[in-house]
């Protein structure tokens, strides 16, 4: 628990230092969203309707983003080969990597959210608290598969088009959950009215936080 | 060594005559034997292609998760060659439920692709085992290849309740997938429509470890060539 | 030898699909012993200490570290062992310190603060410590890399190839760091084709070629002219038998 933490200050020092994670992610929003908005032209679309798909399309690329670096600062060097050989276990170190992970994505969807709301002149206000919880919630999926899969992406000759083609297709559900519980709360509906998505998204995270915490270990090169 | 390959070769040659006399059967009760549907027509027939492929490469899929796991326990080259093997002939059978499905919906529902929610999972699917081929490819052979893909293997067998359930959700406002009724499995189909379904389930089954079977044997003598031709060079 | 046994390895074999890396070999090393590990590229050495190094598991065989099995007490082993490569495993984002404290964590070492001061004492990085990794010269970062590995006072220093890649005055402060590592407590493998800095250092000296432990002599008993040619002609020897090295096939 405390290599955990040790772990996780690590990234965080790193980060605090470089800001490269977290920056690339953001900008990286940021010209989705202004990009979809010339797409199309605000004030002629309902932005509740729209909302949803823009935040996640950009979330989920950028994720992608951020993932990659946060294994290329470990690769450099040979870093992760220097975890494997630190007495804790490989589990461990995917937790750290996972968990500092979502929370750099959240940081950025954090940013994100004020933003899109003063650029598209949509009060997402008054949602907030039910649109923490869901994002927290798909984001630590997210983050449960694609810290796995950028562990093995990073070692490929093409990672940046293999993380996708992995990341994508098993995260469809929580894509679709994530979509729609949003669009459910924008469209004035309860936490409690979504709940049936929100659940499919808990049954994610726990399985592949579970499975990839069990089998990251044979995701590292021996 | 070589009685063993034998018998191999003969078992082999025994799969693919029975591959050969099914598929014979399949193809006379599919055309010949099986009544035309009463709403839908000819285009019906295409249903017995269409379920069993989807079978098969749920089956396959399957097969690449167990020998995922295997893989990973036992670190034996076999394990992983049953699920690139079996990996390769799923995708197969699944690129054609994605074919045959819209040949069978453009009459029956008036448009080539539609959101389905069977469909839209096999489509999810294929991307998932595609990515798996595609990871193969991305390495060179070896352990850190085999361990990839099982890990890969495991998550995206892993990840097929999920995405039914997040794909049938999403699309709750269409009809009820037509071939695969309430009722159960054939369950609203006439006597010899159901034989002639069976026959082909069977045929697809039959053909599926045919081809595993070659596919694996392939890889094998790859690796063993491989290993001639070192030790020719040494 | 009489002392305890720091590795104890029997019949150890490592083999990448159909390709064998370490045909079954048997080693054993003394508490407060220096062995070095000659041979030539893809001979095996960085295998073998990976297996050491609790970082593969052998295909076959017994191997004891500390005289606790590596692949049910990998986390024992791991805490008193550790492993220079030619990667530094150093953070270019985090200072020499940041590095040193973060693993120095990892490793639980006490007194850390005290420890890490001593350490880069020791390899004449003091000055430095609060400059980014990312900024530090090839020769530097192998020093502090150094340091990394023996901050949490392993019995067991893995050293792959540590000479690889080094200027002259480098080749030459590593050799005196290294000299003083050898302190009669920890055990030191290291791995070289260098065959003056290796014999310079070690107690024991062995040779890999193919995979195959052809030689281990202690090193009172090797004379340098002798040495050279011995390993020349085992390699040369291996030459003629030796499968190529290149991977393929399936199985681990």
């Amino acid at each position: 628990m405390s290599k955990l933490i040790v772990l996780l200050k690590k990234d965080f020092t790193a980060e605090l230092r470089s800001k490269d994670i977290v920056l690339t992610m953001l900008l990286f929003v940021l010209l989705v969203i202004v990009t979809f908005s010339f797409a199309f032209e605000p004030g002629s679309i309902e932005v509740g309707v729209l909302a949803p798909g823009m935040l996640w399309i950009s979330f989920v690329f950028a994720g992608v983003l951020g993932l990659l670096r946060s294994f290329v600062n470990e690769q450099q060097n040979d870093c992760l080969l220097g975890l494997m050989l630190c007495p804790v276990d490989r589990g461990v170190v995917y937790l750290g990597k996972a968990l500092g992970n979502i929370i750099f994505m959240l940081a950025v969807e954090a940013v994100t959210l004020p933003v899109f709301a003063l650029l598209l002149n949509f009060d997402i206000w008054r949602f907030l608290p039910a649109i923490a919880v869901i994002f927290s919630l798909c984001t630590v999926g997210y983050a449960a598969v694609g810290t796995l899969f950028s562990a093995m992406a990073i070692t490929m000759r093409s990672r940046e088009l293999m993380l996708p083609l992995l990341q994508f297709p098993i995260s469809v559900p929580l894509i679709i959950a994530a979509v729609k519980a949003t669009g459910g709360i924008l469209a004035g509906q309860t936490l409690a009215e979504v709940s049936g998505w929100l659940k499919l998204v808990g049954a994610f995270d726990v399985i592949f936080l579970t499975v990839s915490f069990l089998i990251f270990e044979y995701a590292i090169a021996e | 060594m070589q009685v063993h390959e034998r018998l191999n070769d003969r078992w082999v040659t025994v799969l693919g005559i029975a591959v050969f006399i099914t598929m014979l059967l399949t193809l006379y009760g599919v055309f010949l034997y099986a009544p035309t549907d009463r709403n839908l027509g000819h285009v019906q027939r295409i249903f017995y292609f269409h379920v069993p492929s989807a079978w098969i490469a749920f089956l396959a899929f399957g097969i690449v998760f167990v020998a995922s796991i295997l893989y990973l326990v036992l670190k034996e080259a076999w394990a992983d060659r049953l699920a690139h093997a079996s990996a390769e002939v799923g995708v197969i059978f699944c690129t054609l439920v994605l074919l045959t499905g819209p040949i069978w919906g453009r009459p029956v529902w008036g448009v080539w692709w539609t959101w389905d929610p069977s469909l839209t999972a096999t489509l999810v699917l294929w991307l998932i085992y595609v990515a798996y081929l595609m990871l193969r490819s991305q390495m060179p052979e070896g352990p850190s290849q085999a361990r990839l893909a099982a890990i890969l293997g495991i998550i995206g067998a892993l990840d097929l309740p999920i995405i039914h359930i997040a794909v049938h959700w999403w699309r709750t406002l269409h009809p009820k997938p037509v071939v695969m009724q309430t009722k159960g499995f054939g369950g609203g189909l006439e006597p010899p429509m159901l034989q002639t379904f069976l026959v082909a389930l069977l045929t697809f089954t039959i053909l599926y470890v045919y081809l595993t079977v070659l596919r694996y044997r392939h890889e094998s003598d790859k690796a063993e060539l491989a290993s001639v031709k070192r030790r020719l060079q040494a | 030898m009489g002392k305890a046994s720091v590795v104890e390895a029997v019949g150890l074999s490592k083999q990448f699909g159909h390709f064998i890396a370490l045909h079954p070999l048997d080693l054993q090393l003394g508490s407060g012993e220096f062995l070095s590990i000659f041979g030539p590229n893809g001979a095996g050495k960085t295998t073998l200490l990976k297996v050491l190094a609790t970082l593969m598991k052998p295909s076959s065989g017994q191997v004891r570290i500390l005289g606790l099995d590596p692949s049910e007490d990998g986390i024992a082993v791991r805490r008193q062992i550790s492993l220079v490569s030619h990667s530094t495993f150093l953070y270019e984002n985090l200072t020499a310190y940041e590095n040193l404290l973060f693993y120095g964590r990892m490793y639980e070492v006490e007194n850390l603060p005290k420890r890490i001061a001593e350490v880069f004492e020791e390899v004449g990085l003091t000055s430095r410590q609060r400059d980014l990794v990312g900024s530090f010269s090839d020769g530097m970062q192998r020093r502090l890399s150094i340091a990394r590995a023996f901050l949490h006072r392993p019995r067991l220093l893995l050293l792959d190839e540590p000479y690889v890649g080094l200027d002259p005055e480098a080749a030459h402060n590593l050799g005196k760091v290294l000299a003083g590592l050898h302190d009669g407590e920890r055990s030191l493998i290291m791995t070289t084709h260098n065959i003056s800095r290796g014999l310079e250092l070690c107690d024991r000296a062995a040779i890999l070629v193919g995979g195959r432990l052809v030689y281990d002599e202690v090193r009172s008993a090797i004379s340098a002219d002798d040495f050279e040619a011995t390993y020349l002609a085992a390699q040369h020897q291996a030459r003629a038998v030796r499968p190529p090295r290149r991977f393929d096939g399936g199985g681990p």
